[in-house]
């Protein structure tokens, strides 16, 4: 646990050291406030977030995978991962600490956009209870990109390579639950509990449900074991 | 467990790593004891990473096995690593990392204490000479610098075994004798493995040498007994002043020479003579040149250097099918 921390301490504050996490906070939060304010510019506005949660699985989508895409790829490249791997730590711990490091980056793009909440409370009288489980909805959606993003990173020395295969299946997941209405039948359930989209849209209607809880943690668990086995895999080559 | 009164501190028993069909290495074993440092010497591709991979645990042999302070490098992969300080051939640093927050992290992960580490990276940033470094960013350093920064990562835990591949590579003349020094200090208290195939350095370092060749070893031994055992021949060279047909009989009628050469010509030739092992020719010679009048400029005995040694073995297996 301590090498968990240590690590992912480390990852961190590379990344804040970077420019790029600034960038990505701009460029998040510019978009955010926009899908907000275009919601709430209707005839009957609403005091929700929603307006900017929905749009945000597809920007997270994008946006993960930048973040992740060097986590493992670099160390690969650099050769920093046969010291990582040659020192008393055990392969889930680097798996582990890069993923807390990349989900604390990611979600404190989300930061703020706590502002919007702000002026929702001042202006109106929103329900904090969609609020919470939006925000709930976007950090377990977080992990679960994230996931995907590593394991294509402990796939590859290259990091464009891995934020593009990332980026491919996350959209994948994102669209896929469109095929159920041609699908049907057995198919079409699989697509629409495969969805990433479908398990969202209840956390932003304010709905937290087990299903779409147990969705997302085992996605993400299911994942950051190939991870780990990926890495292991490295030592049998 | 073994119960004898000084186990060795790397005990490596017919160590095989197969690349798919390709052996890396093949039935390699050794022993090191506790503060030795061993050479490894060979030439490029001969094994001498793949071993030191398996060794720190990055990889797994094929078969055979390999321990460190007594824990197996496979069954107790993390006990044998915490006993382990590693610079690989590449030196990997995390480049955009000051030197003070790399040596830091490389502690943590390794199970130091704040304190402990706070003390220490301090103390080896003074042993490897990286003061007026330490809060640069280790991209930002030259070649040399970043070996000693690899260097500094790998003793900063104050590790019973040190596992260094080709340590002296790239570094600016006065950067290498500093860094053989530093590495010969180190015997002693550290057993220190180091792979080279700069010859000198090994004869100037180690107490012992492993010379292998594709995969196999072919010679271990210290440098000096080395020599002793493959001088199959002696070699004497000498400066002679006098008539070049006569002295080159004359040489080639003492007993125990069994071959003469030549090389220049003119008033003084340089011969060079080769006799059987064991036979100490030089008095002989001196008798024989004084009798006869001539003129002895030179005599000197010529001794196998490692390189010639190393060339002799190495040539040696590769001739065979």
């Amino acid at each position: 646990m301590k090498n968990t921390l240590t690590i992912a301490w480390k990852e961190t504050k590379t990344y804040f050291a970077s420019p790029m996490a600034y960038i990505i906070i701009a460029v998040y939060t510019a978009l955010a406030s926009y899908n907000f304010v275009s919601s709430i510019s209707g005839v009957l506005p609403e005091a929700t977030i929603r307006g900017f949660l929905l749009p945000s699985t597809l920007i997270f989508a994008l946006l993960a995978p930048v973040i992740t895409m060097r986590l493992l790829a670099e160390e690969q490249k650099l050769g920093t991962l046969e010291l990582l791997m040659t020192a008393p730590v055990r392969d889930y711990e680097i798996v582990l600490g890069k993923f807390l490091a990349a989900l604390a980056s990611l979600v404190s793009t989300l930061v703020p956009t706590l502002y919007l909440v702000l002026l929702l409370t001042w202006f109106g009288s929103p329900d904090m209870g969609p609020i919470l489980s939006g925000y709930l909805g976007l950090i377990l959606f977080s992990m679960a990109a994230i996931s995907v993003g590593l394991l294509a990173s402990s796939l590859t020395g290259n990091q464009i390579v891995a934020a593009v295969v990332s980026i491919g299946i996350l959209i994948l997941l994102l669209i896929i639950g469109e095929a159920e209405s041609y699908l049907g039948g057995v198919f079409g359930e699989i697509v629409r509990q495969l969805s990433i989209t479908n398990h969202f849209e209840d956390f932003a209607r304010g709905v937290i449900d087990t299903h779409d809880l147990v969705y997302y943690l085992t996605f993400t668990l299911f994942l950051l074991f190939l991870t780990v086995r990926s890495l292991e895999s490295r030592r049998w080559r | 467990m073994q119960e004898t009164a000084a186990p060795p501190m790397i005990e490596v028993r017919d160590l095989t790593k197969y690349y798919g069909d390709f052996p890396a290495i093949e039935g390699i074993s050794f022993t090191v004891n506790k503060g030795e440092v061993l050479g490894f010497l060979g030439p490029n591709a001969a094994g001498k990473t793949t071993t030191m991979r398996i060794l720190t645990g990055f990889m797994p042999p094929t078969s055979g096995s390999a321990s460190i302070a007594g824990y197996d490098v496979v069954d107790d992969s993390l006990d044998a690593r915490r006993h382990i300080g590693y610079l690989p051939e590449t030196v990997p640093l995390y480049t955009e990392m000051t030197v003070e927050d790399y040596l830091d992290f490389m502690g943590a992960i390794r199970g130091m204490s704040r304190r402990q580490r706070r003390l220490r990276v301090s103390e080896v940033i003074g042993i490897c000479h990286l003061e007026e470094y330490q809060s640069s960013l280790i991209g930002k350093l030259s070649k040399g610098f970043r070996q000693r920064v690899g260097i500094a990562q790998a003793i900063l835990h104050e590790p019973d075994v040190l596992i260094l591949d080709e340590p002296t590579i790239g570094i600016d003349p006065i950067q290498v004798v500093e860094t053989r020094n530093l590495i010969k200090s180190f015997g002693g208290e550290h057993t220190v493995i180091l792979s080279t195939h700069i010859l000198p350095e090994v004869s100037m370092v180690c107490e012992r040498v492993i010379i292998i060749h594709e995969g196999r070893v072919v010679a271990i031994d210290r440098p000096g007994n080395l020599s002793e055992r493959l001088r199959g021949t002696e070699r004497i060279e000498m400066d002679i002043r006098g008539p070049v047909a006569q002295v080159m009989t004359a040489l080639r009628n003492i007993r125990g020479v069994r071959e003469v050469t030549r090389t220049g010509s003119g008033d003084v030739v340089s011969y060079n003579v080769e006799s059987v092992h064991g036979a100490d020719l030089r008095e002989q010679i001196a008798t024989l040149v004084a009798q006869k009048g001539w003129g002895l400029l030179r005599l000197q005995p010529v001794y196998m250097s490692l390189e010639d040694i190393f060339l002799r073995l190495t040539a040696k297996e590769a001739d065979q099918p």
